[in-house]
């Protein structure tokens, strides 16, 4: 029988402890069931607070215009288009995890993947608030659509990566929010089920939306999540490839380069999976989720953090010989003037980069660290903020000297207005965060149930084969009829 | 949609549940459904039920999306109003292609996903009779369709041979009605009548 198919030994089980169905159901209810924990409510309401000065922020800039922010004449994208970047990126491994290791058959990925994609769907909603709010007038922000206008109609530019980005960006949310919510269904039955609350019954009866669990039913869902994982697939790394369009397709030393799309998909997902770190190792402890979220499923993301950091590494090398290997004064000027050059005035953003994505990942070659949960924490910060300084840097060091010394810019620095932009995102993230970790499960429970018997640590000594007869052979001489 | 005579069995282990469907079905039976709390590989061959076409549907739909796009574009860029962008030619196909992937993506995606929803009678506020809340938990619940034929001490007998616990007669509603699960309605109020009489 296929179900129970034969798994190397040497594999660790992806679910530690003695699980039945019902624990495993038990299990992950509980602290959507529960009320409430303090932690729970200070994390939420610094959350909230954040949220609330982001929306000042962001308020005050709709009433004053963009002058509230210090972008000037030759900075004209600064932190905003940076955040933009930097959230878009975050979003990128929960689509990895839901999707790519759905079709490469990783069965590690059910304990992480509805955090991710929930993870994902939060990210790409703060990212989108960036380019939308810097178009000053924001009440006009319809016009990027194509709609039949009174201005002849004249149509957007459908040659220009900005408008691609439009596409790409609202692609990305409207697919990850199905295929997440998709998946959700069955969960939200389960909880549904076992509801108490007339509130809950409710609620979940309305959200789950009449999930029964029918034989036909899930082999629908199965087909459909199999599509839906092969559509994301291409389209993860079309989003990152069309958002690092926008600066490869200018003509600006430091922008125009032809390796950005690889550079930037590899460099997303190792700051989304630094992202996911982040919030695995406070979820699984807070949650008391250690059984499934294991120190294996830990180890084997900072596999990943170690590879794509390296990937990421091989650009910035690749990017400062081919400045050289170009010739091209422009190019040299940009990158070893004023990147690579300490002393120049952003220097040290450039090395903080450096320092973050490239050198500090390299400690997870050791098995040991990958495995220590204190240093996988404070690493996940680390690649963030180096995950943010490389956006950073790519578009204030490009910018801010361009061909005409008379504009160059004074020192680039954000105003409180658009630091607290930033932040409003944060709040904005993890408000979203901590309203889906308490009121839907974190954890897919039919999809751990699904992996238990091949995967789970009490399951894998017993496994043998069942059944052996051919249920194509059974299903052809099914013809008879019933009474 | 009616309500339906079933006789229904509990099963907790896959390796009871698959060779209980197969007895089933060869002893003639109908099995209405078999309601699982996760998706079992292979079950749905075992119950007879044909593949989906759901992937088709998909392929349809997203195709649809890439011709939208390229169409549109082309109409709006090359006749309705031509824009010289930096001396390019006014159909310049490879500057197209994100915009085309990406509504082809849109498209398949939006499309496959309210198809399914539509083939399973999935949405808020919709309601379904359940055999067993369990099932959607730890219990695998086959129901059988009784026909004037089926004898019930018969296949009530039969069910519990074949390794399922907790077997019973019950009536229930096969279709979908609008209702919400805080509170207790049926599909129409004539329905309860005919619960009644059974």
């Amino acid at each position: 029988m296929s179900l129970l198919r034969y798994e190397s030994q040497v594999r660790p089980p992806l679910v530690d402890g003695d699980k039945d169905y019902h624990q495993i159901t038990e299990d992950i209810c509980r602290p959507v069931e529960a009320r409430p924990s303090r932690a729970w409510w200070i994390g939420f309401l610094i959350s909230a607070a954040l949220l609330a000065f982001g929306i000042l922020s962001v308020t005050m800039e709709v009433i004053y215009g963009t002058g509230q922010w210090n972008l000037n004449k030759t900075v004209g994208w600064g932190w905003d288009i940076t955040n933009f970047v930097w959230w878009v990126g975050i979003g990128h491994a929960g689509t990895l995890i839901s999707a790519i290791l759905l079709l490469f058959r990783q069965g590690w990925r059910t304990g992480v993947n509805r955090a991710a994609e929930a993870m994902t769907i939060f990210a790409v909603m703060c990212a989108g608030q960036f380019p939308i709010w810097h178009m000053g007038r924001v009440w006009n922000a319809f016009f990027v659509l194509p709609y039949p206008n009174t201005r002849g109609p004249l149509w957007v530019n459908f040659n220009s990566p900005l408008l691609w980005d439009v596409f790409a960006i609202s692609t990305y949310f409207t697919v990850s929010l199905l295929f997440w919510y998709s998946g959700l269904i069955p969960d939200l039955a389960t909880l549904r089920d076992r509801a108490k609350k007339k509130w809950a019954k409710m609620f979940y009866g309305v959200a789950a939306f009449g999930w029964t669990g029918s034989t036909k039913h899930w082999q629908r869902h199965e087909a459909l999540s199999l599509v839906l994982a092969g559509l994301s697939t291409p389209l993860v790394l079309s989003v990152h490839t069309i958002v690092s369009f926008d600066f490869a397709t200018s003509v600006v030393p430091g922008w125009h380069t032809t390796i950005f799309p690889p550079y930037f998909v590899a460099g997303a997902i190792f700051s989304g999976f630094a992202m996911v770190q982040t919030l695995l190792v406070v979820t699984r402890k807070v949650l008391g989720l250690q059984d499934y979220i294991t120190i294996e499923h830990i180890d084997v993301m900072n596999k990943v953090i170690v590879l794509t950091g390296s990937i990421v590494g091989i650009a910035y090398l690749t990017e400062l010989f081919m400045a050289w290997y170009s010739a091209v004064e422009y190019e040299n000027f940009a990158f070893f003037s004023n990147r690579l050059d300490l002393n120049s005035p952003y220097g040290w953003s450039y090395w903080l980069m450096m320092g973050c994505n490239v050198l500090s990942p390299q400690i997870f070659w050791s098995r040991k660290m990958r495995r220590n949960l204190t240093v996988t924490f404070f690493m996940s910060i680390l690649v963030n903020i180096g995950m943010w300084f490389e956006r950073f840097v790519i578009i204030v060091t490009s910018v801010y000297r361009d061909y005409l010394p008379s504009a160059w810019s004074t020192y680039y620095t954000p105003t409180i207005w658009e630091v607290g932009f930033y932040l409003g995102t944060f709040g904005l993230f993890f408000t979203c965060y901590f309203l889906f970790s308490k009121f839907f499960p974190v954890i897919a429970i039919a999809e751990i149930k699904h992996i238990l018997k091949r995967s789970g640590e009490n399951y894998k000594e017993k496994m043998d084969v069942v059944e052996n007869e051919d249920l194509n052979k059974f299903s052809a001489e099914q013809t008879g009829d019933h009474h | 949609m009616a309500v339906k005579k079933f006789i229904t069995g509990n099963f907790y282990d896959e390796a009871v549940l698959f060779p209980a469907v197969k007895k089933v079905r060869r002893a003639g039976y109908r099995i209405h459904d078999v309601f699982t709390p996760f998706p079992i590989h292979g079950l749905d061959k075992a119950m007879g039920l044909r593949d989906t076409s759901l992937h088709t549907a998909g392929f349809i739909y997203g195709i649809t999306g890439t011709a939208t796009a390229v169409g549109f574009i082309t109409w709006a860029l090359t006749v309705d109003w031509k824009l010289n962008f930096g001396g390019k030619p006014f159909f310049s196909l490879p500057a197209w292609i994100p915009i085309a992937f990406e509504l082809t993506v849109l498209f398949a995606a939006v499309g496959m996903v309210l198809t399914f929803c539509y083939l399973c009678q999935l949405a808020p506020f919709v309601k379904k009779d359940h055999f067993n809340p369990r099932s959607t938990d730890d219990t695998f619940v086959m129901a059988l369709e009784c026909t004037d034929k089926t004898s019930e001490s018969d296949a009530i007998k039969f069910l519990m041979d074949a390794g399922a616990t907790d077997v019973q007669v019950q009536f229930k509603e096969t279709g979908w009605w609008l209702g919400r699960y805080d509170k207790d309605t049926m599909r129409f109020e004539k329905k309860k009548e005919e619960v009644a009489a059974h």
